[in-house]
């Protein structure tokens, strides 16, 4: 699985990230988590506020760090879907 | 019941004698620190449930190819309701320009959004009233209009980076969010932010609290009262650097003023705080040029400090 965390390094990109590794490793997912920082990069998934969690080329999350059940729900539905 | 409980920390469970100074700024402190935090949960989560339908993407799309002045005013009042952290002012900044809305119409967004913020309404409401938290709120919006409308007159398109019109974005399939959705991010919203402001509010309540008990009467009233006509010009100075402190602030500007600082002052003091500050002008500086930073500052401070002269003459 491929996830990329949005961000341009507040508090809260910190926060997100931390808490999609530690779903990650609680769900036993294999997945490379890219940071992507430059601001004309982050723009062109059409997010204008940070942080925001893109899986596969999909923004899932934006604007604001969801609750860590949310996360996870988010996550398992990709995987399943990944598997089909 | 509030004040009967503030009472009773001060005369029952600490001891201290009526009608001392000392008796005075703790239950002047107790009381105003627990109305003003339940105030900032209850309402800080019902304004985050109205946010949650307007997102920063929403809002640009409703402002994109608007005209001067109607655009301005609808920028203005999108400015209280559209979550927004200064943390995020580049993209949104980039993203308002790249679908073609205005530059003064986005300036009218980016002044009113900071200034006329929930945390310092609250505070405003529950420590001054509504009256002044409704005053506060129309000067904001006439500063931001204003503002907007004055910058897009200098077309200063020049003065903005070059790269931030190369910007291309993408329409983001965004998915809608469900009631669970916004009950939970208003929750996590206010959790977040009142971890973020107590310490400011209890440190700006005390401060307030003791000056409130031992201050003599009208200390300030000869220094910022109406008739010193120094006093606003110099409260906006002062209050530039105070950044993001509106919850810290508040309370002490309030004591102050019952020690006679006048409404004019108080106010164009607290717009500064909010609307002027040095974090968020290094952060605009990636996607401005200094020239317009400075015209952006210079605007705000004039127009925050006519309506301050405007406030002490009329109230």
């Amino acid at each position: 699985m491929e996830i990329k965390i949005l961000g341009s390094g507040c508090s809260n990109c910190v926060k997100l990230e931390e808490m999609t590794r530690r779903v990650l490793s609680e769900l036993g997912v294999p997945a490379t988590i890219t940071k992507v920082t430059d601001i004309k990069e982050i723009m062109s998934y059409g997010v204008m506020s940070t942080p925001a969690l893109v899986i596969g080329n999909e923004v899932k999350v934006y604007g604001m760090v969801p609750p860590k059940a949310r996360l996870t729900e988010i996550i398992t539905t990709e995987l399943v879907k990944s598997e089909e | 019941m509030l004040q009967a409980f503030a009472n009773w920390i001060t005369y029952q469970a600490l001891h201290l004698a009526r009608g001392t100074r000392l008796a005075d700024a703790v239950n002047f402190f107790v009381y105003d620190t627990i109305k003003i935090l339940l105030l900032l949960a209850v309402i800080i989560f019902l304004v985050s449930i109205i946010r949650s339908f307007f997102s920063p993407e929403r809002t640009r799309k409703l402002l994109s190819h608007k005209k001067q002045f109607a655009g301005n005013i609808i920028a203005a009042l999108l400015g209280i309701v559209t979550p927004f952290c200064s943390c995020s002012a580049v993209p949104l900044f980039i993203g308002f320009v790249e679908s073609g809305v205005p530059l003064g119409v986005t300036f009218s967004f980016l002044i009113s959004s900071p200034m006329v913020n929930e945390v310092a309404l609250i505070m405003l409401w529950g420590l001054f009233g509504w009256k002044v938290a409704l005053l506060y709120i129309g000067a904001g919006l006439t500063v931001a209009i204003i503002g907007g409308l004055v910058i897009g007159r200098l077309k200063l398109e020049k003065e903005v980076e070059e790269y931030v019109f190369q910007v291309k974005m993408q329409e983001a399939a965004i998915a809608e969010l469900n009631w669970k959705d916004r009950y939970e991010y208003a929750y996590q919203y206010m959790k977040d932010l009142l971890k973020k402001v107590w310490p400011y509010v209890v440190v700006g309540i005390g401060v307030g609290a003791f000056i409130h008990g031992y201050a003599p009467q009208d200390f300030l009233a000869r220094y910022a009262g109406r008739s010193n006509p120094l006093a606003v010009p110099l409260a906006v100075l002062i209050g530039v650097p105070l950044y993001s402190n509106a919850a810290g602030t508040i309370p002490i500007v309030h004591a102050l003023m019952e020690k006679g600082m006048a409404i004019g002052t108080v106010l164009a003091f607290m717009m500064a705080v909010t609307a002027l500050s040095l974090p968020e002008m290094i952060i605009l500086r990636r996607v401005l040029k200094p020239k317009l930073i400075a015209i952006f500052v210079g605007i705000l401070a004039v127009s925050i400090t006519a309506v301050g002269y405007l406030f002490n003459a009329v109230l």
